[in-house]
């Protein structure tokens, strides 16, 4: 890959779409992802989590949403256009946002308190423990805009660390759905969940891969969407169908790799890693944030005190993120199929 | 209740918070003596509380933003018979559920957990909300630090309550002057503090917060006032009770010895002789 510095004067003016993404090696136009021969459909985990918060408003009155003035991004919208009354506006101002919910808590609402990552678990992370976290009360923290693909907005809007700052509230479920299906489905385990939750969700429309008659969704429970022998790949949110995507070149060069699906970060699905480090012995994590303290950290955390297995960490390698257009930033930081692809062939390769 | 009944018992409260703190070594004796005597009104005149049943659906919420003053808020739930008053000696000790800072999970009529300041008055203005969004009648109480004032989480939940019309609201502010560092004044002054909540479109009444007469006809007046949150700032005496301990700094985070400890109960029990006499 041929690094342009775009940081650098002079230097950082790129002028089409063509040779910005020649620079950094993008196919021009990649195939859409084919699976049992038919074109996914793609939707944003946010859109999903708008829509989920809906039809669960429809059956349950003591669901109420509160934002801070992101309802238009959260898609919190559209659960204030069907249900005005039982949505909070809290203005700009998260802290108080997760307070607000934490007393909304105590009387017997279910709050989804929703904003972007970078202030639900940033901004607000010592309101979240200690009002929400330590008197474990039944919150559910809508965190959306979470990770690089953002995009264009940049390093201050990129959150890259909730996942490392979530795990460590002891009692708090962290979620990080892969695609539409499951974003939907965690929405109403959240709900259904007694305690707090956080849900972390994407601005970038992703593929639907869940899309099966079959697929059945609990928090702790990871999914085998891939047998395989030779490396297991676990990840996370977005990165799952890149995981995927890499998967089905490995193969080609005879590689045999599983995917793990890993929706529920906390409480880990410790089973089925520990299974697939017997297995494969070799590990390799992806996701959407730093490999600080997040999916790969927790799986290091599990694997360590077995004394089994590899593990490599993909994911953001302790920098912070840049703008961009999102497809364009995965690629750079090697998570789509192709970046997960050549490491884990340097990992695993014969 | 009459008023002398009234001062009886905060001298009782007072007892509990200074045998709390030198039982535990540590604690807070300055604020929780200044309030001692709005925790007695709230709990025994004001709010709709059963220590029967201390999660009753119906009753009236209590929210120490001030966490810190965990010894005067137990003493006072202890003397109104949520939990023995004999508990208050293991106030802070490994095992106990006298947690150093309120810990609804464990204690008997802890509405909400606290002790990071700041963030009480936003869990006191979600639990009025909750009543305002059901149409339920019961209301919501939350005591803040002066010097808590400083946190800017104070002032979004004054503009949340005072733009929601949180009128089951009351927001008490203990004016003792003092904090941590200094006096407020020269820390970080949040003078004018009448002025800041009415800026915020709060009711504000302004009184002696030591005197039990002064208590009664400001909750009133926030009973009766409709259609915003009501802000009850209190100028009192840090330390209120015990001579050595009032308006003195040096007591906001420290535990009496063992001759300090004797001093302060002695004078505390003058105190209830002389209030039994009256």
């Amino acid at each position: 890959m041929s690094d342009v510095n775009l940081h650098a004067p002079g230097n950082g003016r790129v002028t089409t779409q063509n040779s910005l993404a020649g620079a950094f090696g993008i196919p021009e136009r990649r195939p859409p992802i084919r699976r049992q021969n038919f074109i996914v459909k793609k939707i944003a985990t946010r859109e999903s989590y708008g829509n989920a918060l809906v039809e669960l408003g429809k059956e349950h009155d003591d669901l109420v949403v509160l934002d801070a003035d992101l309802a238009n991004a959260t898609k919190t919208d559209k659960f204030r256009k069907a249900f005005p009354a039982r949505h909070i506006d809290c203005g700009i101002a998260e802290a108080d946002m997760m307070g607000i919910a934490a007393g909304l808590a105590t009387t017997g609402k279910v709050p989804f308190a929703s904003t972007f990552a970078m202030f639900a678990a940033g901004r607000a992370f010592e309101q979240v423990r200690n009002s929400i976290g330590y008197p474990h009360l039944n919150v559910k923290i809508g965190a959306t805009h979470a990770g690089i693909s953002v995009g264009e907005d940049g390093a201050t809007h990129q959150c890259n660390e909730d996942i490392a700052l979530m795990r460590t509230i002891p009692g708090m479920v962290v979620i990080c759905p892969a695609d539409d299906i499951e974003a939907r489905a965690a929405v109403e385990a959240a709900y259904h969940h007694e305690g707090p939750v956080y849900l972390r969700f994407g601005r970038l429309a992703v593929p639907v891969i869940n899309d099966r008659p079959d697929y059945r969704f609990e928090i702790g429970k990871g999914i085998t969407l891939r047998e395989g022998k030779d490396v297991t790949l676990i990840a996370t949110g977005l990165c799952v169908c890149h995981a995927l995507e890499a998967a089905e070149r490995l193969a080609a060069d005879g590689i045999d790799a599983r995917v793990l699906d890993i929706h529920t970060i906390k409480p880990l699905d410790e089973e089925l890693v520990i299974k697939a480090a017997l297995e494969t012995e070799k590990i390799v994590t992806v996701e959407e944030h730093s490999v600080i303290g997040g999916l790969g950290s927790a799986v290091c955390d599990v694997l360590c005190g077995q004394g089994i297995g590899k593990v490599k960490k993909l994911g953001i390698q302790d920098v912070f993120g840049e703008s961009g257009p999102a497809q364009e930033l995965i690629h750079k930081y090697g998570l789509d199929g192709e970046g997960i692809y050549r490491q884990v062939r340097a990992f695993a390769g014969a | 209740m009459d008023k002398r009944r009234l001062q009886q018992i905060a001298n009782e409260v007072r007892k509990g918070i200074i045998e709390g703190v030198y039982g535990a070594k540590a604690g807070h004796p300055g604020g929780s003596l200044s309030a001692a005597d709005v925790f007695t009104y709230l709990y025994f005149e004001e709010m709709n509380v059963d220590p029967a049943d201390p999660k009753k659906e119906d009753r009236d919420r209590f929210v120490l933003s001030k966490g810190h003053n965990a010894p005067g808020f137990y003493s006072v739930l202890a003397q109104r018979g949520f939990f023995p008053v004999e508990d208050l000696k293991t106030l802070r000790h490994t095992g106990s559920y006298l947690q150093g800072h309120p810990d609804m999970k464990h204690i008997p009529g802890v509405d909400m957990s606290s002790g990071s300041l700041g963030q009480g008055i936003s869990a006191a203005a979600g639990m009025a909300l909750s009543a305002k969004l059901d149409g339920k009648a019961f209301r919501v109480y939350t005591l803040l630090g002066d010097g808590e004032l400083e946190e800017g989480q104070v002032w979004e939940a004054a503009m949340f309550a005072g733009h929601r019309k949180l009128d089951n609201l009351v927001v008490i502010v203990d004016n003792n002057g003092l904090q941590i560092d200094g006096r407020i004044e020269d820390v970080c002054s949040p003078y004018p503090i009448d002025k800041k909540f009415e800026a915020f479109n709060f009711h504000v009444v302004s009184i002696d917060g030591n005197d039990f007469d002064q208590l009664k006809a400001a909750f009133d007046e926030a009973r009766a006032t409709k259609g915003c949150p009501t802000a009850i700032v209190m100028k009192t005496v840090k330390g209120k009770g015990v001579s050595f301990m009032e308006d003195n700094v040096g007591w906001h985070g420290k535990a009496p010895n063992d001759q300090e400890y004797a001093v302060a109960m002695e004078e505390l029990r003058k105190a209830g002789e002389a209030l039994c006499q009256m």
